[in-house]
């Protein structure tokens, strides 16, 4: 639901672009061979170039090339076969450079759409929206400071100097924050499953800037729009654009014009106010990059990392429901991660039965163990091919759906593969009838009086009994066959 | 081609160059004058013509994506006139 549809009524309409920066997950910077791993002691992934020393010169990491590519490829762009970097001047301290080096005209990738889901159903099925991607341009991202409180200071860390971000540049085809933050959600988990880069927004890793204008519904002309910087959370993609929104339509029902500015969503305050002119954007006088020349991508290389693309989720959802018939929900858990669809895809093709038996072991056991022993299912050593093993001793009902949890606990605890912890844990359910009539004859013997509370009309002994008999078994016996005796010696 | 004095302002604080007010007036003559000699280009018809970029044509097609270059912490703080934990130490930027 978005709940400004209050607000803009039937006589606002409010238009929307967004200009996402994603950090690609190369080991080395755009133009230089240092470091970019995350977390580093301040400095210490700095190359000659990323400082700006004199006689240096950039040379471009193919890797970052391809990952743009790809997402280019997996966004509908248009690819260049030859690409130009440019310069674009400022000044600031951590940018020592005093210009970063990215691409004006002449992009790398172009003329895209992604189709986003509008109508709150984050699986699809429902309305959808086709946005345009207008651009999709690599550039090196700047160092970090950090404004020391009370202290006529600042200091820089140029660790971050040179890596590689794409800028995704969208049409101005949303029309709600709702859509916006969906937007936002699908190029994440787009960035996320073709392995270019973690995706997360509370590290940098993904940043947002969003244009914003109103104008009366109905009408062709944009209104004046103003620009919203620094957006780093999904929550503040929809928070920040609805207070512009309201912000804009307020001014306009007082009579009053917008003003085309650079504005910071201020999240105590829950409103937008203008940047302050020090942290305001300037002329940056692009001009073609003197130290690069045309970068060439040739058309056997854009083919070969088309056909290298690993499938996006929705790809994967439509294939998991259509033609493995997995639940909807399940599919949509499933493909919430990379991690998870390579996990799930992989124990499949290990397993001879349905794929919703897996799908239902990993939705409903598998992930509940990841979380009690704080592991994320990379960390838990577990192999697909382990992973199906338990799924047949539970299915074979070898052990219970209960000692399964154990095996796979223990297998990430442990590192012992499941038979040698059935054995060692002694989970062996006990499946041979005759031994378990026998224990079911004991208990029956053993208490005549809950015997004729049964057979006067009590059910719910029942329960009791099946309990006294696992127990008795040292909690081996198969329950479903301990159940089934009981009933039949019991109505007889 | 004619240069206004604002614009010499603009470019001069665009480059973080202080510019006495006489001197911007002189700036302005000289300007006008490199402004004019290079704007004899535009009595060419360039319309067919693709932008020159790089005066020599050269084909680039970059490195593999490999860890080999970076400095010590002392190397890249060590020749800044002020520094702090391993860190550039600057003028604040922002206001409070």
């Amino acid at each position: 639901m978005d709940d400004l549809s209050d607000i803009l009524g039937d006589e606002y309409e409010a238009v929307i672009g967004l200009e996402v920066h994603c950090q690609l997950d190369t080991a080395s910077k755009l133009f230089s061979g240092a470091s970019t791993k995350y977390g580093a002691e301040p400095n210490s992934q700095v190359a000659p170039l990323d400082m700006g020393l004199p006689g240096t010169l950039p040379v471009v990491n193919r890797k970052a090339v391809e990952y743009a590519v790809r997402a280019g490829l997996a966004l509908r762009c248009d690819v260049r076969n030859e690409t130009k970097f440019a310069r674009k001047n400022y000044f600031y301290p951590d940018l020592p450079k005093g210009y970063q080096i990215s691409q004006h005209r002449a992009p790398l990738c172009e003329n895209g759409e992604l189709v986003v889901p509008i109508d709150g159903d984050p699986l699809g099925d429902g309305d959808v929206r086709r946005v345009g991607i207008q651009r999709l341009h690599l550039e090196e991202d700047a160092g970090k400071s950090t404004h020391l409180k009370g202290q006529p200071h600042s200091l820089v860390d140029l660790n971050r100097c040179g890596v590689p971000l794409i800028e995704i540049v969208s049409e101005p085809d949303l029309r709600t924050p709702a859509e916006a933050r969906a937007y936002m959600k699908a190029l994440r988990d787009i960035v996320v499953f073709l392995d270019i880069s973690d995706g997360e927004m509370s590290e940098g890793s993904l940043r947002c800037d969003a244009n914003v204008s109103v104008r009366p519904s109905g009408d062709e002309a944009f209104g004046t729009r103003t620009e919203l910087k620094n957006i780093n959370s999904f929550k503040f993609v929809h928070d920040g654009i609805a207070a512009e929104i309201r912000r804009q339509i307020e001014l306009l029902e007082a009579g009053e014009s917008v003003e085309q500015e650079t504005r910071l969503y201020d999240v105590d305050a829950g409103r937008t106010r203008p940047m302050r002119s020090k942290e305001e954007s300037h002329d940056y006088r692009y001009f073609p990059e003197p130290d690069l020349p045309v970068f060439t991508v040739d058309k056997e290389w854009i083919e070969e990392i088309r056909a290298n693309l690993p499938a996006l989720p929705a790809e994967r959802r439509r294939m998991y429901r259509e033609a493995w018939n997995v639940g909807r929900d399940d599919a949509g858990v499933l493909t919430g991660e990379p991690a998870l669809a390579n996990f799930f895809e992989a124990s499949v093709a290990h397993w001879s039965g349905d794929a919703q038996t897996v799908a239902n072991w990993i939705v409903n056991q598998w992930l509940r163990v990841l979380n009690d022993t704080g592991h994320t299912i990379d960390e838990a050593g577990v192999e697909p091919g382990e992973f199906v093993g338990v799924v047949e001793l539970v299915e074979d009902r070898v052990i219970s759906q209960n000692a399964g949890q154990t095996v796979l606990e223990e297998m990430i605890t442990t590192g012992r593969d499941a038979e040698t912890i059935v054995d060692d844990e002694g989970l062996r359910q006990m499946t041979d009838a005759g031994a378990i009539e026998s224990l079911v004859d004991d208990v029956l013997d053993d208490n005549p009086e809950q015997v004729a509370e049964y057979r006067g009309g009590n059910n719910n002994v029942l329960g009791w009994f099946i309990g006294q008999v696992m127990q008795a078994s040292g909690g081996s016996a198969d329950p479903k066959i301990v159940r089934s005796l009981l009933q039949e010696k019991l109505d007889s | 081609m004619s240069i206004a004095k604002t614009e010499v302002e603009k470019v001069a604080r665009l480059a973080r160059l202080e510019v006495e007010e006489k001197r911007a007036e002189k700036l302005v003559d000289e300007l006008d004058s490199v402004l004019e000699y290079v704007g004899k280009l535009d009595e060419l018809d360039t319309d067919d013509v693709e932008p020159t970029t790089h005066p020599v044509a050269a084909e680039h097609t970059g490195r593999d994506d490999e860890v080999n270059e970076g400095l010590t912490v002392e190397q890249v703080v060590g020749h800044a006139p002020d520094q702090q934990d391993g860190q550039f130490r600057v003028p604040k930027v922002v206001d409070e």
